[in-house]
């Protein structure tokens, strides 16, 4: 078992005595006895070393801390007892020493250039985004000549980001149903207007809830995805190495990414509403009454089709939203693994943000337009 | 007693029988370099060693503990004496070469902060950055450099047994021979045991005092380096033969 270094001052012999083991993990009560430790000053004594057992470099580096400040106090002393190796050590490190220099830490700046800096920053950021846009568009030159369509990446993508989210949407689509039924129908039960809740729930899954919801999920589970992979190939200079075979990164990565989920939003958003309906179906028969057969009759007299096609039309400019920003977010991913975290949670905020603030000015534009 | 024993270590990896009988003893105080072609195994044994890995059979003993049959206080009290460096550096991407120097410190010992700066400021000099580097992140540094931050982790706490995946690897001969001499100067301090992987032949020269030859899944051979060359084993042969053996130089 270690002991933990110490040392003391013996009057009599005017010997300063060093004991224990001096290792980094016995080192921690060391630099409080040296304060205390309280000798004549100006007379010459000696230092026995000749108890110390085991000496690390933290320990060697103590000493020769120690020693200096003596020196520096003009002490004068002598050591004795120091074993041949860790003398070697400590001359050793007394030669490394004049290397070493404590850096100075990087200063934060003041307040009012830190935001400046932080308003620029953002500024450019929201720039760079416009131009990766612009860059994804002009890559999708090259993709009018059939041949260089990335057919098998975008049929990998339509089944990562599609096939594999069937079960989840339809699952979370269909408890929203229950929900929104509930709810719904909590009210119409008052009124005895139980039929209406075919209307109801036909327009809000259908116009809203279901692509909504496919979209939300998607940048959850496909955008995150987007950003931690394209980050980690940058990472690994995996980016880096397409650009020498003279590839072009945004047409090999984002582009099958964007037309992958070109197709599985849509379709998505489709199986959403109907899981949804399928919930709205399973709370009506259950509280008001409603025959499966009688909600369905009702749903096609009096749900329109358009109501399903506003819907639908919003869906691929989510997906277009939701592959840029995952894209954009992994190729801003800086050479840290802290990176990838915060650039994936970013890639989410930013793609669920501009998800409702799209939903909002489709609606707004509907209104305008009495739809 | 030796330090390290390894008996009868089998590894199948992916289907694939990496190791098939490995035996080898690593005494107190020594250098001992692993060898052989790529793919040999060399990093598995390392991994085996330090309990990242554990066998498909064999036996491990460490200061004189049976690492696959022990409490896991065992373990990390085995761990606590082993420094290692890995072969693609593995320093902490989040934080600067300083932090990454300070962070076992920090872990493990409770010297103040002042004292841990001052003594990983110590060990990074000692393995041969200049001071500056220090608030510099993973990736601002070459690859050089990359390996000198990672040892100078390695040797924070001043481990009994260090472990170096590949050390020289990807220097220049300047640097190489820098660290050569950061080796032996380690070794003559701090009374070092160490296990090198390295294809270095300088390194093995200069440094080493035994070298296990991996070879088809076991060790062919466990000799000072003069004897080594001199071993009839063809794959020995061809591995030591030609001009990058450097056999007339040494001898
Ligand atoms: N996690 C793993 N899964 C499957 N095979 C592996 C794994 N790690 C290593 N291997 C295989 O084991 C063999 C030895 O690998 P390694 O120990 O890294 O070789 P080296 O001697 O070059 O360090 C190689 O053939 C490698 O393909
Ligand atoms: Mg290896």
């Amino acid at each position: 078992m270690a002991r933990s270094a110490n040392i003391t001052w013996e009057r009599e012999q005017s010997c300063l005595r060093l004991m224990g083991d001096w290792l980094c993990t016995t080192l921690g009560k060391l630099p409080a006895t040296l304060d205390k430790l309280s000798f004549p000053r100006h007379t010459s004594f000696m230092v026995d070393a000749s108890s110390i057992e085991k000496l690390d470099t933290a320990g060697a580096w103590m000493m020769h801390r120690y020693f200096s400040q003596l020196k520096a106090f003009n002490y004068s002393f002598e050591v004795q007892g120091l074993n041949p190796t860790h003398q070697l050590l400590l001359d050793r490190i007394e030669a490394q020493s004049s290397h070493i220099r404590v850096p100075e830490h990087p200063q934060s700046p003041p307040l009012l250039p830190f935001i400046g800096r932080e308003f620029v920053q953002k500024v450019l950021h929201f720039l760079e985004f416009h131009s990766f846009i612009g860059l994804a568009l002009a890559t999708f030159k090259q993709w009018f000549k059939p041949k260089n369509i990335q057919w098998n990446s975008i049929l990998k993508m339509i089944e990562e980001t599609g096939c594999k989210a069937l079960p989840i949407i339809g699952l979370l689509s269909f408890l929203i149903g229950i929900v929104l039924a509930y709810q719904m129908g909590l009210q119409l039960r008052d009124y005895s207007a139980n039929a209406y809740i075919v209307d109801f729930s036909g327009l809000a899954i259908l116009r809203e809830f279901g692509p909504l919801i496919t979209a939300i999920i998607v940048a959850g589970r496909t955008g995150s995805a987007f950003t931690a992979q394209i980050g980690i190939m940058k990472i690994n200079e995996e980016i880096d190495a397409l650009r020498t075979f003279g590839l072009s990164p945004v047409e090999r990565l984002v582009l099958p990414r964007i037309f992958g989920l070109l197709v599985a939003i849509p379709l998505l958003t489709v199986w959403a509403d109907a899981f949804g309906i399928m919930g709205c179906m399973f709370m009506a028969n259950h509280m008001l009454d409603i025959s499966y057969m009688d909600f369905l009759k009702r749903f096609q007299e009096v749900v329109p089709l358009k109501t399903y096609t506003l819907g639908l039309i919003k869906t691929p400019v989510f997906a277009v939203l939701i592959a840029q920003v995952g894209c954009f977010q992994g190729f801003q991913v800086a050479y840290s693994a802290d990176s990838v975290g915060s650039q994936t949670t970013r890639s989410v905020v930013q793609s669920i943000f501009l998800i409702i603030i799209t939903d909002a000015f489709f609606s707004v534009l509907y209104s305008w337009q009495g739809l | 007693m030796p330090l390290i024993q390894v008996e009868q270590l089998k590894n199948v990896l992916g289907g694939q029988s990496v190791h098939s009988d490995v035996n080898f003893v690593i005494n107190k105080g020594e250098t001992v370099a692993i060898v052989g072609g790529s793919g040999s195994g060399k990093t598995t044994i390392l991994r085996c060693l330090l309990m990242l890995l554990r066998p498909t059979a064999g036996k491990i003993r460490m200061f004189d503990i049976d690492i696959l049959h022990c409490s896991e206080a065992d373990i990390s009290a085995v761990r606590r004496r082993c420094g290692v460096t890995f072969q693609q550096g593995a320093l902490f991407s989040g934080l600067t070469v300083l932090q990454n120097v300070m962070f076992p410190l920090n872990e493990m010992t409770d010297l103040s902060h002042a004292l841990q700066k001052e003594i990983a400021l110590l060990k990074i000099v000692l393995a041969g950055l200049p001071s500056d580097a220090a608030n510099k992140y993973p990736a601002e540094l070459s690859g050089g450099m990359l390996k000198r931050a990672a040892l100078a982790r390695a040797i924070a706490l001043d481990p009994e047994v260090l472990f170096l995946d590949e050390p020289t690897s990807g220097l220049d001969p300047k640097s190489a021979s820098g660290f050569d001499q950061l080796i032996l100067y380690l070794r003559q301090t701090l009374g070092l045991t160490m296990v090198i992987v390295t294809h270095d032949v300088d390194t093995l020269w200069q440094v080493t005092d035994r070298v296990l030859f991996l070879g088809e899944g076991q060790v062919l051979a466990a000799l000072p380096m003069r004897e080594l060359v001199k071993h009839p084993h063809p794959e020995i042969q061809e591995f030591f033969k030609g001009p990058r053996g450097r056999l007339k130089e040494y001898e």
